[in-house]
């Protein structure tokens, strides 16, 4: 199953709504994306800590609708 | 129940090996391209780590996204902590950071 980009930013925004998200569909099939995305809700959160936050944020799309999210976070840079 | 006893199987599983890759495929034929990534990163830094193929066994299949908190395979442990996925290992690696950490973590690298 495929999902539009435009959906995996509203999810993100929904759960960080300061987030800057940039997606870029990789393969031109809705399956394939990479996402940066930047929040100050990642500030003093490691690597893990902040994909999570993302992932949460999909709610289990990343399993059922989206084979492969690349993923690259961070916080705003003081 | 059986939630425990696979929750007791991976933590006993990252417990007993320094550097553990839950993967797809095997380290020596990885089945997916972002397995196949941090294959490629640990082998060019010369981490020695145990890799287990996640497609033979559908209880680690799905016990290690429970067991990490996360949704995705491969997934890399190094001294039983959780370091990342395929993106997070790669972005270390890129950025310079992945050396000095399994050092820190005192695992030995062979120089290629």
């Amino acid at each position: 199953m495929a999902m539009n980009a435009s959906d995996i930013e509203r999810l993100i925004k929904e759960a960080l709504p300061d987030a800057t998200i940039e997606i870029r569909d990789l393969a031109g099939d809705g399956d394939h994306y990479a996402a940066t995305v930047v929040s100050s809700a990642f500030t003093g959160k490691n690597r893990v800590q902040q994909h999570q936050m993302v992932y949460k944020a999909l709610k289990g799309s990343m399993d059922a609708d989206l084979h492969a999210l690349a993923l690259q976070t961070s916080a705003p840079e003081a | 129940m059986s939630e425990n006893t696979i929750a007791d199987r991976l933590r006993g599983e990252v417990e007993a090996n320094d550097v553990v890759l839950f993967m797809k495929g095997t380290p020596v034929f990885p089945q997916c391209g972002f397995s196949n990534t941090v294959v490629q990163v640990l082998t060019h830094l010369g981490v020695q780590f145990k890799g287990v193929n996640v497609l033979e066994d559908d209880e680690i299949r799905q016990g290690i996204k429970d067991f990490s908190d996360w949704p995705t395979v491969p997934q890399l442990y190094v001294k039983g902590e959780f370091v990342g996925g395929c993106d997070i290992i790669r972005e270390m690696f890129e950025a310079g950071e992945l050396r000095p950490f399994l050092a820190s973590k005192e695992i030995t690298l062979e120089t290629a």
